[in-house]
């Protein structure tokens, strides 16, 4: 085991954990965003470069601090590490860099793109994000393609952050896409269109951080915060069956994995599930999803996140009547 | 005459095959090392010997060696990078061309004394007829038992590959260079885990430059003694040095570490001075990812100091007023250079080069590149010098590999020393817009044109 502290929080985390992945234990907003780590696809990580974190102290034995700011999804913690994440204004800059070069050649066109709402490039660009660009050169264009018959691929929106090659390569047998070429240019692909073709292609569009892949069943069907979604299951003989049903009224939009409140896949779940049941009787409802990720769909329609502010505060305000001190005030991000 | 440890027969006719090479006293290392010494005894040969990595870094050889996992009990390879693609080094590409012999010599002595069996040459796809010349003096190897089984009786063993890339800069960072190596797409790797530990096929491995390697047989036959003599300091030995531009004599030259930058420049014996009787204006001295320096703080450091072709003295000053050895790919530019279009140059180089996987390079090079075009085609703005110095710095230390501050230190050090060039690019727009504008009148400054 090794103690961490990180932003004055201490942690206690089995060794080999990352640094991510100790803030994760903690909690609330010390935890660095990232877009490329994904806790499931081994490998993952390092490349965006916005989960940046400083080191001041390196281990107890070793308490030099770390000459560059370090990718906290890839770094392991050591005893006695000190960290700084948002404590520390020179994390906060270089994210703030990262984010601003994520969006200079992106196309920004979040009217248009089925992503919006529960995109982590636009929370990230919410939190972490100038409001105005300095970049008034052309922005990179690809034509869109159709990487399977299910999924569509805008390359003008990718990231660059190789998870769905990583779910080709550990989740299906055979990885028919990857990137080609290398710089500014550097885009996934297929040589083959629609050659994207196996039972667990579709987590590739749930990992996908932005609307780069898509899932063509749902296409400008609805924005997602229209959507109302809910826990559901089926029997099924090539995955768990446990997936998110995205309603509007009686019919079925969407079907997709469901996700913790970092926004990653907890069961990955068949294209089957995904693409050929969407019709009620054929799943068993558990109720509504609580989108715990910090998205502008956890403030959707069905649950009142108003009321449940107010409420909160009514206990507070009661807890203070019984003679105790004042609590501290609730986080204004209720789902953390 | 400086000391020459490496070019002393370079221009002995057939000194490419073994029997001349040998001749000369090629191969004595092998037989000295591998028959009276010990490998450990050879890392502290190395390792007192001061050598410096020759690609770049300028990371001790010996040290590197030392590091290398002893407990593993996977087989240890010796890797060495001839990826040479830095602008302005042309070096190994000399030494392998004209002395394959001295390559392949270190390279046997290197494996032996870091317990490989197996040594790789990963040379850039560009120098194909290299490979050939390598391949026959390693075929010659072969049969004169210098390489395969049982080397010179000895119960040591060891062979050696060629394999040539297919055109990447990204190839020659050491990490990217073992994922191509692998057969994959040249990424670089995350470190750590460092190549010492997990190199190729996650083996440990060492991965040196061809020139580090050839300096070697030296180091082994005068012992590391006589080596460190020649030099000042930590910067032992001799360096070969590209040098390019604006002189009267460009080419490869072997000096002796410690020589005055002055001298390089001026004498006879090495770059025979600025061409067509102009002034230098400025120099990059160690390949395009080092900051480039104006005439007067390459000459002399910030201290008034005379500087030195060594790792420190270069080094002086740090980025405000100082540059870096590098891999000694030494670019001279007269009064008609124009700064904002060399950089452009270098900044299109980057931009092509990067491989893309992390944002601040992959994003970054591309825009620096734009807004130089922009500057440099006369259509930039004030901002635009700012607005670069800001891109650079976001990169610079946020990225998986050194190339994204490679890309980064020209840009912030030319706006650095140069900025009123900049800012005349933006002032007169039409003037800049012919190509050779300062070649036609060369650039002087405002301030100086104010004193004067
Ligand atoms: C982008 C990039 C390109 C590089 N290219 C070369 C190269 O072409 N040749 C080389 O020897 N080292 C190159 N290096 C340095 C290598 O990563 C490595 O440090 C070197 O091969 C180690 O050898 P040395 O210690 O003998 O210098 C490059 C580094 C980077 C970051
Ligand atoms: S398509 Fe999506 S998942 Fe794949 S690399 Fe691009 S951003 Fe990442
Ligand atoms: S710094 Fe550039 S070249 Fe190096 S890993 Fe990142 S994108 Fe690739
Ligand atoms: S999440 Fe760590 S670098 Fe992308």
């Amino acid at each position: 085991m090794a103690k961490v502290t990180i932003d004055g929080i201490e942690v206690e985390v089995p060794d080999g954990t990352t640094i991510l992945n100790a803030a994760r234990k903690i909690g609330g907003e010390l935890v660095p965003p990232a877009m490329c780590y994904y806790t499931s696809l081994k490998d993952s990580g390092g490349k965006c470069r916005v989960c940046l974190v400083k080191v001041a102290q390196g281990s107890t034995k070793d308490p030099r601090p770390m000459p560059k700011l370090v990718a906290s999804c890839r770094t392991p913690v050591m005893d006695g590490m000190v960290v700084q994440s948002k404590s520390s204004a020179e994390v906060l800059e270089a994210r703030k860099a990262v984010v601003e070069f994520l969006l200079i050649n992106h196309p920004l066109d979040c009217p248009i793109c089925d992503q919006a709402g529960e995109c982590d490039l636009q929370n990230l660009a919410y939190e972490h994000g100038a409001a105005a660009t300095r970049y008034e050169e052309d922005r990179r264009t690809f034509e869109k393609i159709d990487i399977g018959d299910k999924i569509k691929l805008h390359m003008t929106r990718c990231i660059l952050c190789y998870r769905c090659t990583f779910v080709a390569d550990q989740l299906t047998n055979d990885r028919v896409h990857g990137v080609l070429s290398r710089g500014d240019k550097s885009e996934i692909s297929t040589y083959i269109h629609k050659a994207v073709d196996n039972d667990f292609s579709g987590n590739m569009i749930d990992v996908c951080p932005v609307g780069a892949l898509t899932d063509k069943t749902f296409r400008f069907k609805s924005r997602v915060w229209f959507t109302n979604p809910v826990d559901a299951h089926r029997n099924c003989t090539k995955c768990s069956g446990k997936v998110i049903l995205w309603k509007k009224g009686d019919d079925i939009l969407r079907v997709s994995a469901r996700k913790d409140k970092y926004g990653e896949v907890t069961e990955y779940i068949c294209n089957e599930c995904r693409f050929e049941h969407k019709t009620v009787s054929d799943w068993t409802t558990e109720g509504p999803r609580h989108v715990e990720h910090n998205s502008v769909i956890s403030q959707n329609h069905y649950e009142r996140t108003d009321l449940l502010k107010l409420k909160k505060e009514i206990e507070r305000q009661i807890e203070f009547e019984k003679g105790a001190h004042l609590p501290p005030e609730p986080s204004p991000k209720l789902h953390e | 005459m400086g000391k020459k440890f490496l070019l002393e027969h370079v221009n002995v006719p057939g000194i490419e095959t073994l029997p001349v090479y040998q001749s000369k006293g090629g191969y004595a290392s092998v037989e000295k090392a591998i028959k009276t010494m010990t490998p450990e005894q050879l890392i502290e040969e190395v390792k007192f010997s001061d050598l410096r990595g020759r690609g770049g870094a300028g990371f001790p050889t010996g040290l590197k060696w030392s590091f290398m996992d002893k407990k593993s009990e996977k087989p240890r390879y010796l890797v060495v990078n001839a990826d040479e693609s830095e602008p302005g080094t042309f070096k190994d590409r000399y030494l392998m061309e004209k002395l394959p012999h001295i390559l392949i010599e270190g390279m046997i002595v290197s494996c032996f004394a870091l317990g490989s069996k197996t040594g790789y040459i990963y040379i850039r796809g560009e120098y194909m007829y290299i490979v050939r010349i390598l391949e026959k003096a390693i075929d010659e190897a072969y049969k004169a038992g210098f390489l395969g089984k049982n080397i010179l009786g000895t119960d040591f063993s060891c062979d050696i590959y060629v394999h040539p890339g297919a055109g990447a800069y990204i190839c020659g960072e050491e990490t990217a260079l073992l994922e191509s190596l692998e057969g994959k797409r040249g990424n670089p790797r995350l470190k750590p885990p460092f190549p010492a530990i997990a190199g190729l096929y996650a083996c440990p491995t060492v991965v040196n430059n061809v020139e580090s390697i050839a300096a070697i047989p030296t180091i082994v036959n005068i012992t590391a003694d006589k080596y460190n003599d020649v030099g000042i300091g930590k910067s032992a030995g001799t360096k070969l040095i590209s040098a390019s531009g604006h002189i009267n004599k460009p080419g490869i030259y072997e000096i002796e570490l410690g020589l005055p930058v002055e001298e390089f420049i001026y004498s006879d014996e090495y770059c025979g001075g600025i061409w067509k009787g102009r002034k230098l204006k400025a120099v990059v001295a160690g390949g395009s990812s080092v900051p480039i320096l104006p005439a007067n703080l390459i000459l002399k450091t910030a201290k008034g100091e005379s500087r030195l072709m060594t790792y420190e003295s270069l080094a002086d000053g740090g980025f405000v007023s100082g540059t870096m050895l590098g891999s000694g790919g030494f670019i001279v530019m007269d009064e008609t250079a124009c700064i904002v279009r060399n950089l452009w140059t270098f900044a299109r180089f980057y931009h092509h080069e990067s491989c893309g996987q992390c944002s601040p390079c992959r994003e970054g090079t591309g825009w620096m590149e734009k807004v130089l075009h922009r500057i440099e085609h006369g259509h930039g703005h004030m901002e635009d010098i700012d607005l670069l110095v800001s891109v650079a710095k976001k990169i610079e230390g946020n990225t998986i590999c050194p190339l994204g501050d490679a890309a980064a230190w020209p840009v912030a050090s030319a706006i650095r020393h140069f900025r009123e060039e900049f800012e005349y690019h933006v002032k007169y727009p039409e003037k800049v817009k012919d190509p050779k504008h300062f070649e036609k009148e060369p650039f002087v400054s405002e301030s100086l044109l104010m004193n004067a």
